[in-house]
């Protein structure tokens, strides 16, 4: 099934070179879905990243920690998402079948295609997921140049 | 392979159960189950998953969870980087406790389910006092 998305069509960045990480990244996520039966990547959060003309989307799956918990910082063109996970105690009677969740410190870093405006960025924290919104620099956005003929 | 990290609880991996009908990969969620002397709880991490898309089902010792997760990004986005993709958990368990049915109490709260399966009257432990004769 994850097969599928061996070869989607990306945005193509100033960076050439970026092209080619793209594609050793899928191949990556190709052999890692055949080796281990679909397992994900090895990094926490998994992250989404998304833009139109104006942001720059971020998702996180966060599941079962505190909004107060998540730190987010946004600095030029990085977007920085880290915290702790805590799984609390359930008392000293009980006994564990199965124990697959874990706890702990996280922290990731994206680095994003442009600069977006830090003091504008927003987030948001539903169902175990976090949405970031992170407009993008004035600077940084495409201008419609006018030509005008030269007389 | 690859350097990937093994040690690495908190990702998820597909299951190779049953395929539902609709289009999306299926990952099986993170548990942890326990067992107390009057109940048995689970917790289930599905991210991303409302209360009215998750099932739950209790029958003939199996349970079953299944969580359909709407996709979040619009279509107008274009996607720079993709390490989930929205699809649906699912995940299957056998109980060999009898579960009063009635009392069953579930909550979906940051992503995460917690279930409780209380124990039949019946099938908890009681202490036997033995009588001298």
């Amino acid at each position: 099934m994850l097969l599928r998305r061996v070869w989607p069509s990306r945005p193509v960045f100033e960076n050439p070179f970026s092209e080619f990480d793209q594609v050793r990244r899928e191949m990556m996520r190709v052999f890692d879905s055949m080796t281990s039966a679909g397992t994900r990547s090895g990094v926490f959060p998994p992250m989404n990243v998304s833009q139109d003309s104006d942001n720059f989307y971020v998702h996180a799956e966060l599941p079962g920690i505190k909004a107060s918990d998540i730190n987010v910082t946004a600095l030029r063109n990085r977007v920085s998402i880290s915290g702790r996970r805590e799984i609390p105690q359930e008392g000293d009677k009980v006994s564990y079948h199965r124990k697959e969740r874990a706890e702990g410190e996280f922290s990731r870093t994206v680095t994003l295609p442009g600069e977006v405006a830090a003091d504008k960025v927003e987030a948001r924290y539903t169902d175990g997921v976090l949405r970031l919104t992170l407009p993008k620099a004035e600077e940084t956005k495409p201008r419609q140049i006018a030509v005008s003929v030269a007389s | 392979m690859f350097g990937k990290d093994e040690s690495n609880n908190l990702q998820k991996s597909t299951n190779q159960a049953p395929e539902p009908t609709y289009h999306g990969p299926v990952y099986s969620p993170a548990v942890d189950i326990f067992e107390s002397e009057d109940r048995i709880s689970l917790l289930a991490d599905m991210p991303g998953v409302k209360p009215k898309d998750l099932k739950i089902d209790l029958r003939d010792n199996t349970l079953t969870l299944s969580g359909h997760v709407e996709s979040a990004a619009p279509s107008s986005e274009a996607s720079i980087l993709t390490e989930f993709e929205s699809g649906t958990y699912f995940r299957q368990f056998t109980l060999s406790e009898v579960i009063d049915q009635l009392k069953i109490d579930a909550k979906l709260s940051d992503g995460v389910l917690r279930l409780e399966l209380p124990k039949l009257e019946r099938a908890k432990p009681r202490q036997i006092t033995v009588k001298a004769s």
